[in-house]
């Protein structure tokens, strides 16, 4: 049997990050190896070719593509300014006089003789990469982008939606199964990233829009909520790009989920700290999840780099259950039987039993658990 | 080859890779042991050797068979150890990525879109002169989509140039990337208007990697993928895989060329078609996509559908379908919120699996609309050429199907598989047929099958080297025969005879009346054969005609035969309350879920 194991989400008060920071397309890198960087702060720049206007002069000026070329008052290659005549025919008559002007600004960048058409492109447009943490370089990958390191706090979401921001965290609910409500976001809350306890509301979400948060933490969405946020039922769970102002994460799931206790006691241990946040996910081959970064680098780092767990399951293990019947229960491993079981559905799988907080028992498919990583 | 006896095939999977032993025993060829392990594309391992090494091992410890010599296969076989042939398929980081152009979407855009989907690629997006999109909203969207791979096409020999040349200058201004290998130029094959070849290598020569083919539709009457389609299997062993992590050394161990997985199992389709004279409809269901693959004739179609799946696009599904759709399938009732958020939370945990019986149903009730939904796709795709002027009578004034055609007739297929997770691994086979039959609604007499382990690819590949090894294989031990479907094709009234039948099983004969809304299920084994009569009612057909008798035989399978009289399509009660109680009767009358 090919080895098994089932990843968990990476929880922890301490850990060593590293963060890639890549451009899109080969440019410049702005910092060197050594170098402490904010998270605002630009490390790389680039420059995107611009957008294609095409122009077919043809028709305008009443010729063939293979005389082109002789009405043409620019080559290919030239600069090119918005007004300013590209080509014009030269009739008997003056007044029958046709001029083709530039629709933008930019470069002339092929004329075909054969299709009669000319390719004009704006200007490249900057693209710059910030540091995303507060860091140290580590690595200059030439022209690429960098490695950044940091110390401190990190905990990945199941789910998340909104690009990367960062802010001080704030805590508005007491308790891990608090149901995030709109009247528990404040004006306080604007720029600053919130943390509740379970349920996001979909009050709560417009709430801390409206305020100016630029993150919203909670355990659970419901998935109707997030279809009114996006205005579309989300098919496939690629996210990052949503436009909404400010990244939403969820670390357990779909539904009234309360959030994890450990993850809760880390991040209200961290309130009032600066933190970085990405809701983008991506869930097929090379799995990317939401995260809440909050740097310590004053205190040294006690563990390891971030690295999933990679042994197998081991009787004791933390888990949490995350399919019905049990869905979103902690609990610890407390038997692995070897053999196939057959559950309720019909299906032969392998199972284990857990443990829950309350002392009760049960079976559950080994597929059907999440680690949590210490 | 001298001699065949022992094969490995491999096929790396985006998620798994699965090993296959094939043995020759006697004068037929066998599978007998099979491996797997995860695929190791990406990162850490980023070699793809890994898994495959790893999959033929467990092969070794199950067999006993030593066929690995450190890293390397061992080969000619001998009677203890090695094997004569290792063949792989792959679609591991995501397949083969492909967008196509033609100069009228429904013509040379339409061929060119089968063309790439027979070769087993995905079909980013079909561009053409008319789609609607302006200029530079094409040139944007090859920029976006960095493909694999471009199929230009357009124009038929001797036809427009300057559309097919506009084309190609369209591609050179986005002067796109590919997805592999930064600093390699992206490969695009140009099939179309020979009299356009010299204008588009002037255009494209120092952009792209360009290879020129015979056109896909030299005149309007005709299309010829097979060369291209070649092409396209050469640039994929070429250029994109040899740019995948792993793949530059896997290619080397390989006794045939590497083929995309979809394409592979479009092979072993057309040689059974082939060699059986049958038409065959397949089905693969995966996390992220489905595919289907038609012969009907000797015409061949794949289509895939990029976002229908049971994991990764589950949710695609739902939002696809409509939640009515997912439900009518159900037997109880369902909070509508509940639902959404347990088909979400299997998309975001793509891994778990029904633990309860409800949980189960919901996953086969999203199945069957996947499916559906995937095979309406196909029908699409799968016509005759369009734009193609026949003769016309006076009486085919009245009949609108001309040009363009729909090569599925379900009256005319004669197998159905399916394959897949959740059709290969549902807890009972009759789960498997219904998921089938209520899906794709086959009429007249069709045989179902599954294919348990999804090893057409492995076959197909190999069925390019031997076709005997491949087609023993294909039929001893591929498919597992559900049974064989009797589906009259009408409409009525809920309760109204709509055939009478006399079954000559081996357990005794069986005569009765199907009714319109009916379900019935007869035991027939998988290697026995029995003799049916059916007398379907006025405007009924079962294939001869309408009210028309059929005898013939059938063959049998796990489920055995199903007589299915819900109509076709298939009629749903108006009524709420009945229509749980019909999918109640219907799931008991295939004894699907016992309780």
């Amino acid at each position: 049997m090919a080895h098994a194991y089932t990843p968990g989400l990476r929880v922890t008060a301490q850990a060593t990050i590293e963060k890639q920071r890549r451009l899109p397309l080969q440019g410049e890198v702005l910092v060197e190896a050594g170098e402490q960087v904010g998270r605002d702060q630009i490390v790389a720049r680039t420059q995107l070719p611009g957008d294609v206007t095409t122009l077919n002069l043809v028709n305008r000026l009443g010729t063939t593509p293979a005389e082109l070329p002789n009405y043409l008052l620019k080559k290919e290659g030239d600069p090119i300014a918005k007004g300013e005549p590209l080509a014009e025919n030269k009739p008997f008559i003056k007044w029958f006089k046709t001029i083709v002007e530039s629709p933008i600004d930019g470069t002339l960048e092929s004329i075909s003789s054969i299709t009669g058409q000319l390719i004009l492109r704006t200007p490249p447009r900057p693209v710059e990469v910030n540091a995303y943490v507060d860091g140290t370089v580590t690595q200059v990958l030439p022209g690429e982008g960098v490695s950044i390191e940091t110390h401190g706090a990190f905990i990945q979401g199941i789910f998340g939606i909104g690009g990367e921001y960062g802010g001080e965290l704030i805590l508005v609910s007491e308790d891990p199964d608090t149901v995030v409500e709109a009247q528990a976001i404040g004006p306080e809350c604007a720029g600053r990233i919130v943390v509740g306890g379970s349920l996001l509301t979909s009050q709560a979400i417009a709430r801390a829009r409206e305020v100016g948060a630029v993150g919203l933490i909670g355990g659970g969405i419901r998935d109707q909520d997030l279809r009114e946020l996006l205005g579309y039922d989300l098919g496939v769970a690629i996210t990052g790009t949503e436009d909404i102002g400010l990244a939403v994460i969820v670390t357990e799931g779909f539904g009234q989920i309360a959030m994890a206790a450990r993850t809760f006691d880390i991040l209200r241990a961290c309130a009032g700290r600066q933190a970085s946040v990405s809701g983008a996910t991506q869930i097929r081959a090379g799995v990317q999840r939401p995260e809440i970064i909050v740097p310590d680098l004053e205190n040294s780092p006690t563990t390891q780099a971030v690295q999933s767990h990679e042994g197998g399951l081991q009787e004791g293990d933390l888990l949490r259950v995350i399919r019905a019947p049990y869905f979103g229960r902690l609990g610890k491993v407390s038997d692995l039987p070897a053999p196939l079981q057959q559950v309720e559905s019909g299906v032969h799988v392998r199972v284990l039993e857990v443990e829950f907080d309350d002392g009760s028992r049960a079976l559950v498919p080994r597929s059907n658990v999440e680690l949590i990583e210490e | 080859m001298d001699k065949l006896d022992v094969v490995i095939a491999t096929d790396c999977g985006s998620t798994t890779t699965k090993a296959i032993l094939i043995e020759k025993q006697g004068d037929t060829y066998r599978q007998t042991f099979r491996g797997e392990a995860p695929t190791t594309v990406e990162a850490p391992f980023e070699d793809v050797t890994r898994g495959v090494l790893n999959s033929i091992q467990e092969i070794e410890e199950l067999s006993g068979r030593r066929i690995l010599d450190g890293e390397r296969i061992i080969t000619p076989a001998t009677s203890e150890e090695g094997v004569d042939l290792y063949v792989s398929t792959s679609s591991a980081g995501g397949g083969l990525q492909m967008m196509v152009a033609g100069v009228v979407q429904a013509m040379t855009g339409e061929s060119a879109q089968r063309c790439a989907l027979g070769a087993g690629a995905i079909v980013m997006d079909v561009l053409a002169a008319n789609d609607g999109r302006l200029p530079h909203e094409k040139i944007e969207r090859i920029r976006q989509l960095r493909p694999d791979m471009l199929l230009l096409s357009g124009g038929t020999d001797g036809g427009t140039v300057s559309h097919v040349v506009e084309l190609a200058e369209f591609i050179a201004a986005a002067d796109p990337k590919p997805r592999f290998g930064s600093g390699f130029q992206l490969p695009v094959v140009f099939a179309g208007n020979k009299d356009a070849r010299d204008q588009v290598e002037q255009v494209l020569g120092e952009k792209a990697a360009l290879t020129v083919t015979d056109n896909i539709r030299p005149v309007l009457e005709q299309e010829n993928l097979a060369p291209a389609r070649h092409a396209i299997h050469d640039l994929f062993l070429d250029h994109v895989m040899a740019q995948a992590p792993g793949y530059p050394v896997l290619i080397g161990w390989t006794g045939a060329p590497i083929m995309p997985t979809p394409g592979a199992v479009g092979q072993i389709m057309q040689t059974i078609s082939r060699r059986q004279d049958i038409n065959v409809v397949g089905v693969d269901i995966g996390g992220a996509t489905t595919d289907v693959f038609s012969v009907f004739g000797e015409v061949f179609n794949r289509t895939v559908s990029a976002n229908l799946g049971m994991s990764y696009s589950i949710s695609n599904v739902l939002a696809s379908a409509g939640l009515p759709h997912i439900m009518r399938w159900l037997p109880f009732d369902m909070d509508e919120a509940e639902l959404r958020d347990r088909i979400k939370n299997k998309m975001i945990r793509p891994t778990t699996i029904p633990q309860m019986l409800e949980e189960l149903q919901i996953e086969h009730a999203i199945a069957r609309e996947a499916l559906r939904l995937a095979f309406v796709q196909h029908r699409e795709l799968a016509v005759g050429l369009k734009g193609v002027q026949t003769e016309r009578t006076l009486s085919d004034v009245f009949d609108q199907s001309a040009s363009g055609e729909s090569l599925i007739r379900m009256l005319d297929l004669d197998l159905l598989v399916g394959s897949g997770g959740v059709l290969s691994h549902a807890p009972a086979r009759p789960q498997t047929a219904a998921m089938l039959i209520d899906a794709f609604l086959p009429e007249g007499i069709t045989r179902l099958a599954v294919d348990s382990i999804f090893m057409m690819p492995h076959l197909g590949v190999l069925s390019t080297v031997d076709e005997k090894a491949a087609t023993d294989v294909f039929e001893r031990d591929c498919l597992i025969y559900l049974g064989t479907c009797i589906a009259p094709v009408g409409q009525g009234k809920d309760g109204e005879i709509c055939a009478t039948y006399t079954l000559d099983l081996p357990q005794g004969q069986q005569q009765g009346d199907l009714r319109v809304g009916q379900l019935l299920q007869f035991d027939l084994a998988d290697e026995a054969e029995a003799d049916i009569q059916l007398q379907p009612a006025k405007d009924w057909d079962l294939g001869p005609g309408p009210g028309r008798p059929l005898q013939t035989k059938v063959r049998g399978g796990i489920v055995g035969l199903v007589l299915d009289g819900r109509g076709r399509p298939l009629q749903w009660p108006q009524d709420e309350d009945q229509r749980g109680r019909s999918v109640a009767a219907w799931a008991q009358s295939l004894n699907l879920y016992r309780q």
